[in-house]
């Protein structure tokens, strides 16, 4: 259920709008995302769905419009200060650490939001606390076994649940998922969705999904927002949204055309 | 693959905690029993080299070698842990130098002045490294490397300027405190046969401050700092979203690294009582530095004991051996002319071409991979 529109939301969006040159990726777009819901962002390829994502997160500075999180205009910050304050993010083109061991990818990012990365005299494996926190959330993604592995010797679902483990590993307040399955095997798919769903179900938790598959965004969604040409088209109960034209003919239009 | 930094193999040093030596090298071990045996030598001999060997030249090497591991390990902190390449390395070595040289010429010869000296060329050097790390680490690689070039140069260009404070290109000399020199008789006996001087003493100075210096450089790349600068120079744009601050990250790694330096300049200065542009401050050192770092192994600070030791020892008596050579093979054809001492750059070239082409990983990742 959209909970209480009144309640200060996790993260709003303001007449966010992005150039590149003449193209208008996203075009003055403005949404309220609240606790304890998962909304769903679908759209035609190169929608803006990613670059939104990256306008919300720091990757990509905004032309005009406001990024706020609780409360807080964050829109001249850093990407590293937004992750700070809350916002995580799960790339749509695996993002990791090649070299270092699928365990030291996770424990990164555990230790970034434990804020220990400025500890210079202790040895890193001191703090016991942070592995096993990295080991649990890669048995969370079933991925223990493969604890030492480096991503780049990891198969391409593997890589995927190692992002998606980065994700959780930092325990953010607003989720990103930037298409989380895609090109996954269909046995890998269920552990990812899963773990969508739980984390959708502790009430404190915002999140969105890039998703194309539309069982999926069906099956998880609460809300439905559509993007069509970097605009907003649609945003509403999940049944609604679906059955309206505007995503009939934009958007499910081209998934029949897909096949 | 090839230019993988050789500490990059995945490992499973989690479970691996406690003991003397843990704790000690920061749970790095060297991970390979030749590596192991080599580093161990390597110590016993620098800490031993008084009483193996006669004569100042020696221990002449064997002080330069300590001051080397310095210097190549501080900048490996930069270039194989957190992949920024740098050029002002020798600048900070050079600060360092002339931070004793000046102090110890202006102040006089006691141990106040050299504290003032090292400590005012850590003020300058810290300053200078957070300078350049915010101006230029938050633009792109290249310009950064630009920019620690021409500032290097500036920095060389003012040294032999102000020749009133710096001695210009001849350097300045200077006299060490009391307990330094070699006049200096700490024991009225000699020790196994050697006196126990101030040049000993002042050897025994550069050998532990080396020692410490490396093992705290040691640690801080095995901290959850420096795991971070590794991270870093994998996957910048990822570790920013993972939210560290690279800038800052990078900007510590640079001041860490010209502090490390710094210490290293100053030790030379004191163990040759002198300083110079050539001692410290030349780019043809900053080009020693970079074959060292690349010899021993990238990413990895045994990597640059190694790689000081067996360049150090070359640059020594690679000469002296080349003379015997060719003395041993004079009358033949061509060959004593190819082993000529003059010749013994070409040779070090080609030492270098053919380790850089044969471990890719430096002397450090050839042996760890052979020992798995
Ligand atoms: N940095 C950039 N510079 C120029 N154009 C860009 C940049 N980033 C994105 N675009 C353009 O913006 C549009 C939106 O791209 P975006 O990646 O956000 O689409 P998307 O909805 O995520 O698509 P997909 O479903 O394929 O992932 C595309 O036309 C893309 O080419
Ligand atoms: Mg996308």
């Amino acid at each position: 259920m959209v909970s209480s529109t009144t309640a200060t939301p996790a993260l709003e969006t303001r007449g966010l709008t992005v150039r590149f040159g003449g193209h208008v990726a996203v075009n003055d777009v403005s949404c309220r995302f609240t606790p304890g819901t998962l909304t769903a962002i679908v759209g035609p390829n190169g929608a803006g769905k990613t670059t939104y994502f990256n306008l919300i997160s720091g990757q990509l500075r905004a032309t005009s419009g406001q990024v706020v999180v609780a409360g807080e205009d964050i829109t001249r910050l850093s990407a590293s200060a937004r992750t700070r304050r809350g916002l995580g993010r799960a790339f749509q083109l695996t993002n990791l650490f090649p070299q270092l061991t699928a365990l030291e990818n996770v424990r990164l990012a555990v230790q970034s939001r434990a804020d220990a990365g400025w500890s210079m005299l202790r040895v890193w494996n001191a703090r016991r606390d942070l592995i096993d926190k990295a080991e649990s959330v890669l048995e969370r993604v079933r991925l223990a076994d493969k604890r030492h592995v480096a991503p780049k010797a990891l198969s391409h679902g593997d890589q995927r649940k190692l992002e998606v483990a980065l994700l959780i590993a930092m325990e953010p307040k607003v989720f990103m998922f930037d298409e989380p399955t895609a090109g996954m095997s269909v046995d890998e798919v269920p552990t990812v969705l899963e773990l969508i769903h739980d984390i959708k179900e502790r009430r404190d938790a915002t999140v969105l999904l890039v998703e194309h598959k539309m069982d999926v965004v069906r099956s998880l969604s609460d809300r439905i927002i559509v993007l069509h040409n970097g605009t907003l088209v649609a945003d509403g109960e999940p049944a609604a949204v679906i059955a309206s034209p505007v995503v009939q003919e934009a958007y499910l239009g081209m998934e029949a055309a897909r096949g | 693959m090839s230019t993988s930094p050789a500490l990059a193999l995945p490992f499973d040093e989690t479970r691996r905690r406690g003991g003397f030596w843990n704790a000690i090298l920061s749970s790095d071990r060297p991970r390979s029993k030749v590596l192991s045996a080599i580093l161990l030598a390597i110590l016993l001999l620098l800490a031993a080299t008084p009483f193996l060997f006669s004569g100042s030249q020696p221990l002449s090497t064997a002080a330069k070698i300590c001051v080397f591991v310095v210097l190549v390990a501080s900048y490996d902190l930069l270039l194989g842990y957190s992949g920024i390449v740098s050029f002002a390395h020798t600048m900070f070595f050079g600060i360092g130098g002339y931070g004793i040289a000046i102090a110890l010429e202006r102040l006089g010869p006691t141990w106040g002045s050299a504290a003032v000296g090292l400590a005012a060329a850590l003020g300058l050097s810290a300053v200078l490294a957070v300078a350049i790390g915010l101006l230029s680490l938050r633009v792109r690689a290249i310009f950064f490397s630009m920019i620690t070039l021409a500032v290097a140069s500036a920095a060389a260009v003012l040294a032999s300027q102000l020749s009133d404070v710096t001695g210009g290109e001849d350097g300045l000399s200077f006299q060490l405190p009391p307990a330094l020199r070699p006049a200096f008789r700490l024991l009225s006996e000699p020790l196994f046969g050697t006196p126990v001087n101030g040049r000993l003493i002042a050897y025994y100075l550069v050998f532990s401050v080396s020692l410490v210096v490396f093992l705290v450089l040691l640690r801080i790349v095995n901290s959850p700092f420096g795991r971070v600068l590794q991270a870093i120079r994998e996957n910048e744009f990822r570790a920013e979203a993972l939210g560290y601050r690279v800038v800052a990250y990078r900007t510590a790694a640079s001041v860490i690294s010209a502090l490390a330096a710094t210490v290293a300049g100053a030790l030379m200065a004191l163990w040759l009582r002198y300083n110079g542009p050539d001692t410290t401050l030349s780019f043809s050192i900053m080009i020693d530095i970079l074959l060292m770092v690349v010899i021993g192994g990238m990413g990895t600070m045994y990597g640059a004991v190694v790689g000081a030791a067996l360049f150090v020892l070359a640059q020594s008596y690679l000469q002296v051996l080349m003379a015997a050579g060719s003395a041993a093979l004079a009358g033949l054809p061509i060959l004593p002319n190819l082993i000529h001492p003059d010749r013994w750059l070409l040779w070090l070239g080609a030492l270098f071409v053919i380790s850089v082409y044969a471990f890719p990983g430096g002397i450090v990742g050839r042996l760890r991979q052979a020992g798995q």
